[in-house]
């Protein structure tokens, strides 16, 4: 066909339907093929079985060719039992600690003055935008056995326990409390920013309406603020409750290796022990824990951030 | 009226309290001259200085800048684009999946993405034979993935919110739907498009898990270099890095919001002004 | 019945938000059991007073006393003192029913007395059949009426309504404007209504504040402010008035002789006290206190003129006519006779005479 008459095929066709096609194609074609596609390999992996191959892994001589082995190995072997509970009670934990520290510090950006509250939230989001790793180091640093904050805590715990519980220094680093510590630290911003959204979207007036009748501030706070900021402390949590559990650095840096969380796990699997099958049918394990929590998250969050 | 108790208050300083001190502290001993990093030897430069001078740095530093650069345009453009795709149409096959897909990233373990990627370029390369090499491609590929959603989630909650009567003016008027799209949305919801591009940026730069995965010999970027040199422990010339990072972030930030104030006071003003001409 | 001191004081009360006054020395009494409304357009300081009874805002310098208690200091919720919010400020998140029975929880009453009380404050604004549905789930009348119910469950001294006709329709307006007027006598509340629309307050009210720029210009009844304003700005702010500037000539007996320019005659018409010959003032005038005739009165105020421009309504006419000066002023008529070839309506064009009685019109100072 000539030239004229193929461009003008195609400036119609892009006229009429093909832009949006383009549109909405372009992202799909791209997500399907370096996230969905990487996705079912890994399941794919999970009944697969290991060999002493380069890339380790087979599927096994007979029929059905998948090796389930590696989930029953999920349940019977116990490293693997322990590493997910630490997980989730690790994460919980720091979901709880995120939600009683930033819940607070939210509802009390809302209520400073409008140029106070400019400079606030900049002081907020300032660790947003830092280095995450470096965030993490900077705990490193107050957690060591010789440092200020360490020294600092251990007079004041030698100060008000009897001289035989006496210490030199406490021992933060590489224990759980470490991780939940850190994890508060560089997930607190995440819980912060959408609380402070939805509660500042809260309407003034019915604060007002239910002091006029008669109710003093904190049961202002719990009547009608409290109750409506129920989505957004659920949005909130999970957003920091699903990525913790399956942290890595965190874990890695200052936590103990004797009780490990399932994310050093997937990784240990698959770069130490060059289990692939079994890294994956842990990591699919892990999202099929983690497939409620994240309905309900995107349950809450539409909810939280919807229009009224 | 008591609008703002002294708990509120209380909190708000403890709270900053717990974000800053271990920066400040951090910062503080960049000055360390002694080397034990936890232990103050005196006041010193020295650490800056050999900052400086690190060439294993520099290299670092400028591979995750050319990465971050290029993987936040490209996310950007992609991310826009599905952003535009789920507020502006109702209706397209696999939207369900399509929505999925968009959101899974925001709350997958990283490790898990990771993980599924390396397999992936590994098995792709026996497959087609590339990438024969894992390095500045692949790594540049994964950030794109992961980052492009973030784009779209700030994109998508802008184009909800915006203003439908001026794209039905424009249609009104004649512009067909794309154009309506180049001439009129975009140029409205740019503000969140940028914003998009630099949160695609910073979590380039920034990315440790990932990157971990993806990367083969000789590209290192500056995360995975500071991520070996952490895992021995705290080193003084980290901490020099990390304030260096700080007062940059914070610079960019305390500017990135004097400019937004500026532009909403003086946009306060000429509504104002107009306002008083029509009295 | 001998007056005691009136229910509610409000005694040289001023705000000032930094160098912004919104409310400039403010003083009004108002009787027990009384409709009255704060009437102003926006920025006059209605608003800003009426928070000022709440108790969200502390005035700057004055007092207020409500049944002989003064409440400087007094913070919303311990004041006898209830809203009815603009935007009803219903809370979402509860029914009808808990809604109206929320303020109870702060009142000394067993579970089955709140019970009772919510169900008479129902059947007061007759939303029973609704009472286990929440906020979204009904009409804005309906939402407006279980405003007005929680306000009023707790049986306060005072409620304060905030602009509470604004939001409605006009068959709904003045549907509610008969209701609002009938649960205030059934329940003998005093109602202070906050409002910038004058029928409104004409209608709703037994005395009305007209307020601008933080002072209160004039109190009254509806008929004292209508028919006796003591400025122009009231006069203008009522209904529709055309004001000519005037001469004062002379003046006898409660009633001044003016020369008004635009009429090329000397009238005859009220006159607010004090005035003295050869003074500058504003005559005032009503449409609807002007005659129009084709044919010459014997008596009264006669101003020649000719009709330029006639709106017909039906029930009644306006007409626009050119004075001998070119100025226009509004006639209003009401067509109260069938029309009739010999006593023919002014059309177009025709010469007319217009005519008032003294006391219809009013020179003004201000």
């Amino acid at each position: 066909m000539d030239m004229p008459g193929q461009a003008n095929r195609l400036s119609r066709w892009f006229n009429r339907k093909g832009w949006s096609d383009l549109i909405v194609g372009l992202p799909y074609v791209w997500l399907v093929v370096l996230f969905l596609v990487p996705f079912l390999i890994v399941v794919a992996m999970s009944v697969a079985s290991r060999a002493p191959s380069a890339p380790p892994f087979a599927f096994g001589g007979d029929y059905p060719w998948i090796n389930l082995e590696g989930y029953q190995r999920l349940f019977t072997d116990d490293l693997y039992i322990r590493a997910f509970l630490t997980s989730l009670s690790n994460a919980f934990v720091a979901m709880i600690f995120c939600l009683l520290i930033g819940y607070p510090m939210a509802l009390g950006l809302t209520r400073v003055s409008p140029s106070a509250r400019s400079i606030l939230l900049m002081l907020v989001i300032l660790p947003f935008w830092t280095s995450f790793l470096l965030r993490v180091y900077a705990w490193m640093g107050l957690m060591g056995k010789n440092s200020w904050f360490n020294h600092l805590l251990t007079d004041a715990y030698n100060l008000m326990t009897p001289a035989s519980w006496a210490l030199k220094s406490l021992p933060m680093m590489y224990s759980n409390f470490a991780v939940v510590l850190v994890m508060v630290y560089t997930y607190l911003p995440f819980m912060i920013l959408p609380l402070y959204a939805s509660l500042e979207r809260l309407d003034p007036t019915l604060d007002e309406a239910a002091m006029d009748l008669g109710t003093r501030p904190f049961g202002v706070f719990w009547d009608v603020t409290l109750p409506q900021s129920i989505p957004g402390i659920i949005a909130g949590g999970l957003l920091v409750f699903i990525p913790a559990a399956g942290e890595l650095v965190i874990p890695t840096l200052v936590g103990d290796a004797g009780s490990p969380m399932i994310g050093r796990v997937i990784a240990d699997e698959f770069n130490a022990v060059r289990d692939w099958p079994m890294a994956s049918a842990v990591s699919v394990a892990l999202l099929v824990l983690m497939v409620v929590p994240m309905m309900v998250y995107s349950h809450y969050q539409a909810k939280a951030g919807g229009p009224k | 009226m008591n609008r703002r108790p002294l708990f509120l208050i209380t909190v708000l300083c403890f709270g900053f309290a717990f974000f800053y001190i271990p920066i400040l502290s951090m910062m503080v001993y960049s000055f360390n001259a002694s080397r034990l990093a936890t232990v103050w030897g005196g006041f010193s430069t020295k650490w800056y200085v050999s900052l400086f001078s690190n060439e294993q740095i520099g290299a670092a530093l400028l591979l995750s800048l050319q990465i971050a650069l290029i993987s936040a345009t490209f996310a950007t453009i992609l991310g826009t684009m599905a952003g535009i795709a789920l507020a502006r149409f109702q209706k397209f096959r696999g939207r369900v999946l399509f929505s999925g897909l968009v959101s899974a990233p925001l709350i997958m373990p990283e490790v898990i993405t990771g993980i599924s990627l390396l397999i992936f370029f590994i098995l792709l390369g026996e497959l087609i034979g590339w990438p024969g090499q894992r390095g500045f491609t692949t790594i540049t590929l994964a950030h794109i993935t992961f980052s492009m959603v973030f784009v779209t989630t700030i994109v998508q909650s802008r184009l909800i919110q915006a203003d439908r009567s001026i794209e039905e003016a424009a249609m009104d008027l004649g512009s067909r739907p794309w154009q309506v799209l180049k001439d009129v949305t975009l140029p409205v919801i740019f503000p969140a498009i940028l914003s998009g591009w630099l949160l695609a940026f910073t979590i380039s730069l920034d990315d440790v898990v990932i990157t971990a995965f993806t990367t083969g010999p000789g590209s290192t970027t500056l995360p995975l270099l500071i991520w070996s040199k952490v895992k021995l422990g705290v080193t003084p010339d980290i901490n020099a890095l990390a304030s260096l990072t700080v007062l940059v972030v914070g610079i960019g930030v305390a500017l990135a919001g004097w400019i937004l104030n500026r532009a909403e006071k003086r946009r306060a003003a000429d509504e104002r002004l107009a306002y008083q001409a029509n009295q | 019945m001998t007056e005691t001191a009136p229910f509610i004081r409000i005694e040289g009360v001023s705000k000032s938000f930094g160098s912004f006054q919104a409310v400039q020395d403010v003083s009004l009494t108002i009787a027990k059991g009384e409709i009255f409304s704060l009437l102003g357009g926006s920025g006059c300081g209605k608003t800003t007073l009426l928070r000022m009874l709440a108790g969200f805002e502390e005035p700057t310098a004055g007092r207020i006393f409500i049944d002989g208690q003064d409440m400087a200091g007094v913070p919303p919720y311990s004041r006898p003192v209830h809203m009815m919010f603009q935007s009803y400020a219903l809370f979402p998140h509860m029914s009808v029913e808990k809604n109206v029975g929320y303020g109870l929880k702060h009142e000394a009453m067993t579970k089955a007395q709140r019970a009772d009380r919510v169900r008479e404050m129902l059947e007061l604004v007759q939303l029973t059949p609704y009472a286990a549905r929440k906020p979204h789930q009904i009409s804005g009348g309906q939402r407006q009426r279980v405003a007005l119910a929680r306000a009023l469950a707790r049986q306060p001294k005072l409620l304060l309504l905030d602009e509470p006709l604004a939001a409605l329709d006009k068959k709904l307006r003045e549907h509610t404007q008969f209701e609002l007027m009938s649960i205030q006598e059934r329940t003998g509340v005093t109602f202070i209504v906050v409002t910038h629309d004058q029928e409104e307050a004409m209608t709703l009210s037994d005395r009305i504040a007209v307020m601008d720029k933080g002072q209160v210009k004039q109190v009254g009844s509806p008929t004292e402010i209508y028919e006796f304003p003591t400025s122009r700005f009231v006069a203008g702010f009522i209904g529709s008035i055309t004001a000519f500037d005037a001469t004062i000539t002379g003046i006898a007996d409660g009633l001044a002789l003016a020369e008004v320019k635009a009429f090329g005659t000397t009238i005859t018409a009220r006159a607010t006290p004090g005035l003295s010959p050869g003074q500058q003032v504003t005559l005032a005038i009503r449409p609807e206190k002007l005659t129009i005739s084709q044919i010459r009165p014997e008596s009264g105020n006669v101003i020649a003129g000719e009709v330029k421009d006639l709106a017909y309504f039906g029930k009644d006419s306006l007409y626009r006519v050119t004075l001998p000066s070119g100025e226009l002023v509004s006639v209003h008529a009401v067509n109260a006779q069938r029309g009739d070839a010999a006593v023919r309506a002014p059309g177009w064009y025709d010469k007319v005479w217009l005519s008032f009685d003294p006391p219809s019109a009013i020179l003004l100072t201000e």
